[in-house]
């Protein structure tokens, strides 16, 4: 049992379905390290990395990934400029009618001052990912190294099942490429070239979008996931895919 | 019944315009049977013409691209293919599982049914792959990567993997059962019962395994889809045996109205089994997930609510269940009557399982303007003529079945 009664090994086991235990363990990390929101109703604004781990090293060596590719959206700071989409279409050639990322509108006509709130969404590369479970050619697969979700587009059949078992929206069919599409955090056009940043991350006039390894203490993503002020979400939790993008304001 | 009364009049005409006996060579059948009299040939020629231009117009698709085409989008990316695959393999699986009542278990009652179910549970498989081709995008990938690349995991794969399998032990069972070698068509006709059992409940487990949509997610889906298959499969029993002595112009002897009884009893039964599993899936279903909820209403007193009490309810289950009931098994039109009523509403069964799981967005808890209201599909022209083509399909192969292998007769022991 690791310090905090986490075992983060447990997060690794994307394949394996879920026990009882392990889930129980992951909805803990959930609850204590970030505070959770499920529907947009918040439940536990009580994040407390400090409680958890004996020491950020400890959370370094367990993490499953090196580097532990993930992204921190800063939830209020996006401005819907949709820069990000059109950096992402054009790095990424995405064709007109398809999207690896986009933002989504929410209203919230009973709010006091601004009403309306942004909500940018993307593949949440997951380290639980029914998509990567569903495909029966492993078109799809979680990368051994940096836990990015990939797609040997040659091995895809069409069948669609992913683009229905993931949670996000995140599949679309790609005509131009036969195959199914989603982000991969610029694995093939920026990361694997050197670039530190997705093109979407890159391009954010209000840096609301922030790209790192969550498993190194001096990224940004790392001290923004593990600080214990303000409340961290993710997207979906109840479906227990572990996913490796976070939501925050402020 | 009067649907019935008008058709039966029709095929009969056709039959009694038939020669009735037949060399005993097939290949000599099949020749005779082309030159045969005018309305049997007009009936396999229209068959043969849906199937020619429904290929036409799947090619069309296939060429000006399936997202241009078809109705699917990126949120509803199965439309009714998926839905008439099913309708189609269900039936397969149904055939398989009710005929093996008599032909791998020894039920005497159930005998006289076996050959023509099996063979028309590989013409229903074959309809069904044929659909699925013209659904998914690369299906020749699919034949290499499923062998070099497999995912155990994944129930399309175990899924497709068992079809096949399925489809080879029926043919051989077939083949074998032709051959009058009735011992190892048995076997044959109990591997190809295992294999489709487990490839049909595998079927219901990729919907039930995708635990991001509450509607499908669970264990309910893949023992749904063994009761509904075997429902499926008497319906389509009664159906074909029926209009096959028609065409054949023949008077059912006795055997085959007892089997005919007994389906009809089993058919009885199994309606009462799948109203009671569905209506705890919708009482369950409406104080669930919110997504869920929201399906269930839509399916309950939303737009799919016709196509659930009319077809799905009122069509696919209580009407039969009361004709069969007044029927006493005994008055076969009535059943034949039935069991085209559960046919028509079964296939809407499919197509509202397939489309109602999708129509609530993934993110439509989250409260978003993009994904407050539920989606919309509807079939293009290019989906609902494969599906055509897929029942003329099964028309074509029935009608040509019927002629060359004699009726079915079967005499087993």
């Amino acid at each position: 049992m690791k310090p905090g009664g986490i075992d983060l090994d447990n997060l690794k086991r994307h394949d394996a379905p879920p026990s009882g235990v392990e889930r129980r363990e992951f909805l803990k990390i959930g609850l204590v390290i970030t505070g959770v929101f499920a529907g947009g109703t918040l439940f536990s604004v009580a994040s407390n990395i400090g409680r958890a781990f004996a020491s950020p090293e400890d959370v370094y060596k367990h993490y499953p990934y090196k580097p532990h590719y993930s992204m921190v959206i800063r939830q209020d700071r996006c401005i819907d400029c949709e820069r990000c989409r059109q950096a992402c279409r054009i790095t990424n050639h995405v064709p007109e009618y398809g999207y690896r990322t986009r933002i989504m509108e929410k209203d919230v006509p009973g709010a006091i001052g601004q009403k309306r709130e942004f909500i940018p969404v993307l593949c949440n590369q997951c380290n639980n990912p029914p998509c990567v479970r569903a495909c029966p050619t492993k078109a799809s697969y979680k990368d051994e190294t940096n836990g990015i979700i990939l797609i040997d587009y040659k091995k895809c059949i069409g069948c669609k099942t992913c683009v229905l078992a993931c949670p996000y929206n995140a599949r679309y069919f790609d005509d131009e490429r036969h195959a199914v599409d989603k982000c991969n955090f610029c694995f093939d056009t920026r990361l694997s070239k050197g670039e530190k940043l997705t093109a979407c991350a890159a391009i954010c006039p209000a840096h609301a979008r922030v790209f790192g390894d969550l498993s190194d203490p001096g990224s940004e993503v790392y001290q923004l996931v593990h600080q214990i002020e303000k409340p961290v979400w993710v997207l979906r939790p109840e479906v227990g895919t572990k996913p490796n993008v976070f939501y925050m304001k402020g | 019944m009067a649907n019935d009364v008008q058709f039966s009049d029709i095929v009969k005409s056709v039959a009694s315009s038939f020669d009735s006996t037949f060399a005993s060579n097939w290949w000599s059948n099949v020749l005779e049977h082309l030159s045969g009299r005018k309305l049997f040939y007009v009936m396999l020629g229209i068959s043969g013409l849906v199937v020619f231009a429904a290929a036409a117009v799947g090619l069309d698709a296939m060429n000006i691209g399936y997202r241009e085409a078809y109705g699917v989008t990126r949120e509803i990316p199965w439309g009714v293919l998926i839905g008439a695959y099913v309708f189609f393999v269900v039936t397969s699986t149904g055939l398989c599982i009710v005929s093996s009542i008599g032909h791998v278990f020894g039920v005497e009652e159930f005998m006289p049914i076996a050959k023509r179910s099996v063979f028309l549970a590989i013409v229903t498989i074959m309809a069904g792959f044929t659909v699925i081709f013209f659904d998914i995008e690369n299906p020749f990938r699919m034949a290499l990567y499923n062998v070099i690349s497999p995912n155990l995991t994944s129930n399309i794969w175990w899924m497709g993997t068992l079809y096949g399998a399925y489809m080879f032990f029926m043919i051989v069972e077939y083949i074998l059962l032709l051959a009058g070698s009735h011992r190892f068509a048995m076997y044959a006709g109990l591997l190809g019962l295992l294999s489709g059992v487990s490839a049909h409940s595998n079927l219901g487990g990729i919907f039930g395994m995708l635990h991001a949509r509450p509607y499908w997610y669970g264990p309910f889906m893949p023992i749904y889809f063994i009761a509904s298959a075997m429902m499926s499969g008497c319906a389509a029993i009664i159906f074909f045996t029926y209009l096959g002595y028609k065409i054949n112009n023949e008077k059912m002897d006795k055997p085959m109205e007892r089997a005919l009884e007994a389906v009809g009893k089993l058919a009885t039964l199994l309606i009462a089994i799948l109203m009671f599993f569905y209506t705890w899936k919708i009482i369950t279903g409406l104080v669930g997930d919110p997504s869920e909820v929201a399906a269930f209403r839509a399916e309950l007193a939303g737009p799919y609510s016709v196509n659930f009490w009319g077809f799905e309810v009122a069509l696919g289950m209580v009407i039969p269940f009361i004709l069969f009931l007044y029927s006493r098994f005994r008055n076969i039109g009535m059943m034949f009557a039935a069991s085209v009523m559960m046919i028509t509403g079964i296939f809407m069964m499919r197509y509202d399982l397939v489309v109602v799981g999708q129509i609530v967005p993934s993110y439509y808890e989250l409260g978003v303007n993009e994904y407050s209201r539920l989606l919309v599909y509807h079939p293009t022209f290019h989906e609902i003529m494969v599906v055509i083509g897929g029942v003329g399909l099964v028309a074509l192969s029935f009608l040509l079945g019927e002629r060359v292998f004699k009726g079915h007769k079967s005499e087993i022991h």
